[in-house]
């Protein structure tokens, strides 16, 4: 086990004309479980494979526990790796599937066993353990597969790359607690690579999310839902996204369509950076809030019209335009509102924050009396 | 051969494959029954003929110099396929996957599949020779190994079976070639994972994919071995003295030479059915041991 550090790290597919993984720092502390989250074709696989070293990084090196492994290969890094589609030895039983990597790095014959059947027992593969690996059906393929991944006692971390998406609904739930537990059990290091955010919110210690080869925010569930620093993690975590409504600074407040949404408070970073210390520049900005956390009311607040209302069952989802701009609201099942009716939107300071070039700059603050117009 | 299958109902199907039929017979059926003709009469002359019944049959299978090439043949099939099977898959495996070389590596590869038969045979019989022959030359020469395939039984026998290997162990790597490059990536990736040696990654990923392809290049070899003719025919002619008549040189001596159609067809027959059966003994094992 040991910490992962990637400095500076990134990769080119075609000769340095795009950039599948641009310079990206980041360490793995060993014994976590991070999920990996992003979109399709951000960069998640190719961030893996150079940390399993399949591929050797454009730019940047890798580090485990500070020793420089950037040039070794793949197995000179005691890194096991699970695929997003079953890789099987085919013409081999399970039994020797999972013996497999064990038998290629000698160990002893009674600890192999002792490993296979501990790894068969978890996952459920007892049943099958004798039976030739490509006659199961896809899931259980997989199946088999993350037990490769899990065999090694000794290895640095565990990756997974989308390992469940194959595998049924009903059995992927059991697995990802199956996950979770052996992690418990076994300390690995696991880094789990998922577009699905569900996944990713309940099987990590720690999320990082990426978009666009780059790594935009990282953090545990709750910190990437309350408080998300780039509009990407706003929209990508929660269903619905974040709103993210168009407002503008003027004279330390924010304001929307006419009306005052709040007090502009720089983020303690942004604060920093700027010379009188106090206020945000004047400017466009958006404000970005949770439809869990919009209120719908009276004045004063935001003026909007509700444009439909989705009943959820649990609960509804209110939509209204402000000016020509969406917002949803999550409200109580039941509520009252209809299409047309006029209502206030009030944004609750600390859940509301201030994003420019889709990087978030501060937060909404409560109006103080100066502030009003 | 595709014949019209009984199981089928629908009348149409039959017009289907009428074409199949028409032209299977013309040019299989109809020639074959002309030798199961032969293969029951004695033949003193176009109008005079005796029903024989499977004398021939007996006599063919009795002659000691039918045996003789009978054992001979297989020995060469079974020499053929023992190095041209793990030579060709050996060269597919140490071809470039990718970049520039991959062409160089296939038109030299394919090189020797570009020759005719009778081209070949001229070739050989002249680089084998020792006195003029470059090959020939440098082994009796330079090698001093005392080597005459005009002379020698040994040396006629093994010219042969290079002179297949360098002609036919291409076929048997592109095949393999293919098979492997249709190998997606991630085993690759996988076998390095698990830290399989290049021996483990070969026999576990790449020799039980290339099943497939193995059973056609193993079912082409042997066939096209077993009926050799023309290379021996040019280079040696079948000596020295019957150190490589194989069957076909054997049969068409019978039948052309000395004009014996009813034995030869008899012969010939037998030869059709082993082939037959042999290849369907190797396709049924290799496809079975896959499952
Ligand atoms: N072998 C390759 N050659 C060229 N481009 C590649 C290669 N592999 C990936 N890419 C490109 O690099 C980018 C990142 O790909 P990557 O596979 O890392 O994405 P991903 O996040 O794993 O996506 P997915 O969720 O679809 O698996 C994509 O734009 C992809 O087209
Ligand atoms: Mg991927």
């Amino acid at each position: 086990m040991a910490d992962i550090r990637l400095e500076g790290v990134a990769h080119s597919y075609d000769g340095g004309r795009t950039w599948a993984l641009r310079p990206t720092t980041w360490t793995w502390r060993s014994g976590r479980a991070y999920a990996l989250l992003g979109p399709s074709g951000c960069g998640k696989t190719t961030l893996l494979n150079i940390i399993s070293g399949l591929l050797t990084p454009t730019e940047g090196r890798v580090l485990f526990d500070g020793r420089d492994v950037t040039g070794v290969p793949t197995a000179g890094r005691d890194i096991a790796q699970v695929f997003q589609f079953p890789v099987l030895y085919e013409e081999m039983s399970v039994y020797d599937n999972l013996a497999f990597p064990l038998r290629n790095r000698r160990r002893p014959k009674q600890e192999i066993d002792r490993r296979v059947r501990e790894v068969s027992r978890l996952l459920g593969l007892d049943p099958v353990l004798g039976r030739r690996s490509r006659r199961l059906d896809p899931g259980r393929q997989q199946i088999v597969c993350l037990g490769r991944g899990l065999v090694r006692h000794e290895v640095a971390a565990v990756l997974l790359d989308e390992p469940l998406t194959v595998v049924d609904p009903a059995l992927k739930w059991t697995l990802r607690s199956k996950l979770k537990e052996i992690h418990r059990d076994t300390g690995h290091t696991l880094i789990y690579v998922t577009h699905d955010q569900t996944e990713a919110l309940t099987f990590a210690d720690e999320v990082v999310v990426v978009n666009e080869g780059a790594i935009v925010q990282a953090g545990e569930p709750a910190e990437l839902f309350l408080s998300p620093a780039h509009e990407f993690v706003g929209h990508f975590i929660g269903s619905p996204g974040m709103n993210m409504l168009p407002a503008e600074i003027a004279g330390g407040v924010v304001r929307v369509a006419g009306a005052d949404a709040g007090a502009a408070l720089p983020d303690t970073a942004a604060q920093a950076a700027l010379a009188d210390g106090e206020k945000l520049p004047p400017g466009p900005v958006r404000i970005g809030v949770r439809p869990e956390f919009v209120e719908l009311g009276a004045a004063p607040g935001v003026p909007a019209r509700v444009s439909g209302v989705d009943r959820m069952g649990a609960y509804d989802l209110v939509h209204a335009l402000v000016g020509e701009h969406p917002v949803v609201a999550r409200t109580e099942a039941g509520t009252a509102y209809e299409p047309g009716a006029a209502v206030c939107l009030r944004f609750p300071p600390e859940r509301a924050f201030l994003f420019r070039d889709q990087v978030r700059c501060g937060s909404l603050g409560p109006l103080t009396g100066k502030g009003a117009a | 051969m595709t014949r019209p299958d009984p199981r089928r109902r629908a009348n149409r199907a039959w017009l289907l494959v009428l074409p199949v039929v028409v032209s299977v017979a013309f040019t299989a059926v109809i020639p074959l029954m002309t030798v199961v003709n032969f293969s029951v009469q004695d033949v003193f002359s176009p109008t005079d003929r005796v029903f024989v019944g499977l004398d021939w049959f007996y006599e063919a299978v009795r002659r000691p110099e039918n045996r003789e090439a009978f054992v001979r043949t297989l020995l060469f099939s079974a020499q053929v396929l023992l190095v041209e099977i793990p030579l060709g898959v050996a060269i597919a495996v140490a071809m470039p996957r990718r970049g520039v070389w991959v062409s160089v590596a296939l038109v030299l590869v394919a090189l020797p599949l570009l020759i005719p038969w009778n081209v070949v045979g001229t070739i050989w019989q002249i680089f084998a020779r020792p006195d003029i022959g470059l090959g020939g030359w440098t082994v009796a020469n330079l090698l001093g190994v005392d080597y005459n395939y005009t002379l020698d039984s040994t040396d006629a026998w093994i010219t042969i079976l290079v002179m297949d290997v360098w002609h036919w162990t291409p076929l048997v790597a592109l095949l393999a070639y293919a098979g492997l490059r249709s190998i997606p990536q991630p085993y690759f990736q996988a076998a390095q994972i698990d830290g399989a040696s290049a021996w483990a990654t070969f026999r576990h990923i790449q020799l039980p994919r290339l099943r497939g392809v193995l059973t056609i290049a193993i079912l082409l070899r042997f066939m096209d071995s077993f009926m050799i003719y023309t290379e021996p025919f040019v280079v040696t002619g079948g000596g020295p003295g019957n150190a490589t008549t194989f069957l076909s040189i054997l049969l068409s001596k019978m039948a052309v030479g000395q004009f014996d159609v009813g034995p030869a067809g008899a012969f010939s027959l037998i030869y059709f059915l082993v082939v037959q059966i042999l290849c369907y003994v190797f396709f049924t094992a290799l496809t079975r041991s896959g499952r």
